[in-house]
């Protein structure tokens, strides 16, 4: 195929899709299908009238989770669509009457308010506008536009060459820049190497790389074959967990869409150049989502890291140089490729370039998805985008970056959102997972929740982890019940510094970050809970000797 | 020549056996694919048992101890069989913050079954998720395969009634 015949068939499929006067969206994505979704779009099935003047159309995530099911009427001529929520299968006739008409009033939902407005999308362009199960949407959205065009236009150093201008930096959590990772494979001199792709979203409380994968699968899969053609590589690897059946079925179907087309498997656009994909499920192992022991998983064996250098780009999968990165990372590169890296470069702050998916949850008004660009304060986040905290309670903390990062409290929530930013302040940006609590949450709680985590989710490889987040736990868990002493925090914070210093992989060195954020920041409610000694004695004199002076 | 591989007979004559052995043709009998022909044999059987094991490791050529090794090491996998119905409740952060914790106080009094346990009477099992991805309708929990979000009080437990 060459880039005209694709943007032929792209021009064909849009002006198919144009005879329809309206178009009837359904947010398929398994929050809103969880609610009754699938009933709904049975029955505007049925409510359609014949002929093809109504499309009713299943989509992917449309961001406002907590307000599903939700749907979207867009009318020919009409440039702003209507969005409706808490949509009941018994909507759906009054939904389909009410086309050409007025809006339902009773069912709106506002698409003025900052959730949608603050938003910038890229990675999430085609989520709830393509069906993500049919190619053909994808395609008319100039799906695949990148890849053939760099197939038969550009060479593999100009595809690396706008990565690198970009500035990408690595979505899963390490914000290492994905050039660099991509130059480092290019340059190794094996005949065979490896592209996988980590869809082991393993943090409680992100679900951005399910909604990608739900939602537009093919980005996904062109990314990939991007990179392959950049590194030199011919086969990948997609590891996803198991946990996430309808992102598994849209990924091989996908795979084999794209194969049909001829966009993968040999000879891609009658060049040179093969590339195959498979999908490999986890069997729910947090720690795979660490580089080595995904490729372990990926092998069939236990999912245990090993100590790196070597890095994956020398030493991967089954010995090959193996480009491993995160699916929003390879979201990502459809768009930079086609708009090129200046343009990428252009969005964000100086070191973290682009947009960032966070998935918000928790004690705040607007649970869902969200896009913003690099550098977007804390407070415009979860105040202004995420509606506040409901029920008239006070904000007490937002948690980012799941169990390896910390808890900001609101004097920090100011800060821009950045990769550096969040690291100074003892947090991490993560994959994009962010949860707001209110003052009902006790901090020493929520410690010894990510530390119980750690605990269940280590693999038992090297010590400072396996016995370190043990005993951390088990601190924890006095120290909530009311039973620990000065001394055995003190003995908290000394296991935090060993375990971060001296464990084998990211999870153990990151595992004690939670309890050393909440204990910079809500200090005071680990000590409320101490058994008074003469230590925390003197402690409570001293401060209410300032407090009276 | 390469030699003749000798296919090793299932456990037993059950039907199912046949599409475990198409997972594994369709990865050639590798090693490598250890953990989807595992997960084959839970999704046919609903628990890995011994004989199963068994079957697996000389189907693909691997001593039982790695077999054993990875069933083990993995969440997902389960070795012993599950009850007629399953609650998953889901422990996640947001889900956390939510009030998981009390939905399985509940289920555990109600019920007389711990966490990650079934009832004597086989009827149901109790089990946390660490993240089942609906963040936006915590606390969520599935039960026998349907999601049910934003639960309070004793929704759960109406509906675990309902469906037992």
């Amino acid at each position: 195929m060459h880039i005209d015949e694709l943007n032929e068939l792209a021009e064909q499929i849009r002006t198919e899709q144009g005879s329809c006067q309206h178009c009837v969206r359904v947010c398929m994505a398994a929050s809103c299908q969880s609610s009754g979704a699938d009933d709904l779009m049975k029955r505007l099935e049925d409510a359609a009238p014949e002929g093809d003047q109504v499309q009713v159309k299943s989509v992917g995530c449309m961001g406002l989770c907590s307000a599903g099911p939700l749907v979207e009427v867009r009318s020919q001529g009409d440039d702003r669509p209507t969005m409706y929520q808490h949509v009941e299968s018994q909507d759906a006739e009054e939904i389909m009457g009410s086309l050409g008409g007025s809006v339902i009033k009773r069912l709106e939902c506002p698409t003025s308010i900052p959730f949608f407005q603050r938003q910038q999308k890229i990675v999430l362009e085609n989520s709830g506008v393509i069906d993500p199960e049919n190619i053909e949407d994808y395609i008319a959205a100039d799906g695949y536009a990148a890849l053939v065009t760099a197939l038969t236009e550009s060479n593999p150093t100009e595809v690396l060459h706008e990565v690198n201008l970009s500035g990408l930096r690595g979505r899963g959590g390490g914000g290492y820049p994905t050039g660099l990772k991509w130059s480092t494979v290019a340059k190794m001199p094996a005949t065979q190497k490896y592209v996988i792709c980590n869809a082991d979203e393993g943090d409680p409380g992100a679900f951005m790389d399910r909604a990608v994968l739900e939602s537009d699968p093919h980005r996904v899969l062109e990314g990939m074959a991007l990179a392959a053609y950049a590194v030199g590589a011919n086969r990948g690897y997609i590891y996803v967990r198991a946990e996430y059946p309808l992102a598994i079925e849209r990924l091989k179907k996908s795979i084999r869409q794209a194969t049909r087309k001829g966009l993968l498997g040999a000879n891609i656009c009658d060049t040179p150049f093969n590339f195959d994909i498979e999908v490999r499920l986890g069997a729910g192992a947090f720690v795979c989502g660490e580089e080595t022991a995904l490729m372990q998983s990926v092998e069939g064996e236990r999912g245990q890291p090993r100590p790196r250098p070597p890095y994956p780009a020398e030493l991967g999968l089954w010995g090959f140089p193996t480009l491993i990165n995160n699916v929003e990372t390879y979201a990502n590169i459809a768009p930079i490729i086609r708009h090129g890296g200046d343009w990428f470069a252009s969005l964000g702050t100086e070191r973290s370039k682009g947009t960032k998916v966070f998935a918000l949850a928790g004690r705040i008004h607007n649970t869902g998805l969200i896009e913003v660009p690099m550098g977007i304060p804390l407070r415009e986040i979860v105040e202004e985008i995420g509606g506040g905290v409901p029920d008239g309670r006070r904000f007490k903390a937002v948690q980012t970056g799941g169990p390896s990062g910390g808890c900001l409290p609101e004097q920090q929530m100011d800060l821009p959102v950045d990769y550096d930013s969040l690291r100074e302040v003892g947090s991490i940006m993560g994959s994009g997972g962010m949860i707001v609590m209110d003052e009902t949450s006790s901090m020493v709680d929520v410690a010894r929740y990510f530390m119980e985590f750690c605990m269940t989710e280590s693999c038992g490889k090297c010590v400072p982890c396996r016995v370190g987040t043990y005993q951390m736990h088990d601190l924890l868990t006095k120290i909530a019940a009311g039973k620990g002493t000065s001394a055995d925090l003190a003995l908290l914070e000394e296991l935090c510094e060993v375990v971060q210093m001296t464990s084998l992989c990211g999870l153990g060195q990151t595992a004690p970050n939670p309890v050393v954020s909440t204990l910079q920041y809500f200090r005071h409610e680990y000590e409320n809970k101490l058994i008074r000694d003469e230590f925390t004695d003197s402690i409570h004199e001293t401060e209410e000797m300032e407090a009276v002076s | 020549m390469p030699l003749q591989r000798i296919k090793p007979t299932p456990p037993s004559d059950d039907k199912r056996w046949k599409l475990i052995d198409g997972t594994m043709r369709r990865n050639g009998y590798a090693g490598h694919a250890l953990i989807e022909t595992l997960h084959s044999v839970q999704d046919a059987f609903g628990y890995l048992d011994d004989p199963a094991m068994k079957f697996v490791a000389s189907a693909l050529n691997l001593p039982l101890s790695k077999v054993y090794g990875v069933a083990t090491f993995y969440h997902l996998f389960t070795l012993k069989p599950k009850g007629e119905h399953t609650c998953v409740v889901c422990t996640g952060t947001a889900c956390y913050i939510k009030g998981a914790g009390e939905l399985i106080d509940g289920v555990s009094e109600k019920y007389e079954v711990p966490l990650g346990e079934t009832t004597a009477d086989r009827k149901l099992s109790l089990l946390g998720a660490r993240c089942v991805g609906a963040c936006g309708l915590a606390p969520a929990v599935v039960l026998d395969g349907v999601m049910l979000g934003k639960l309070k009080g004793d929704d759960l437990l109406e509906h675990i009634e309902k469906v037992i």
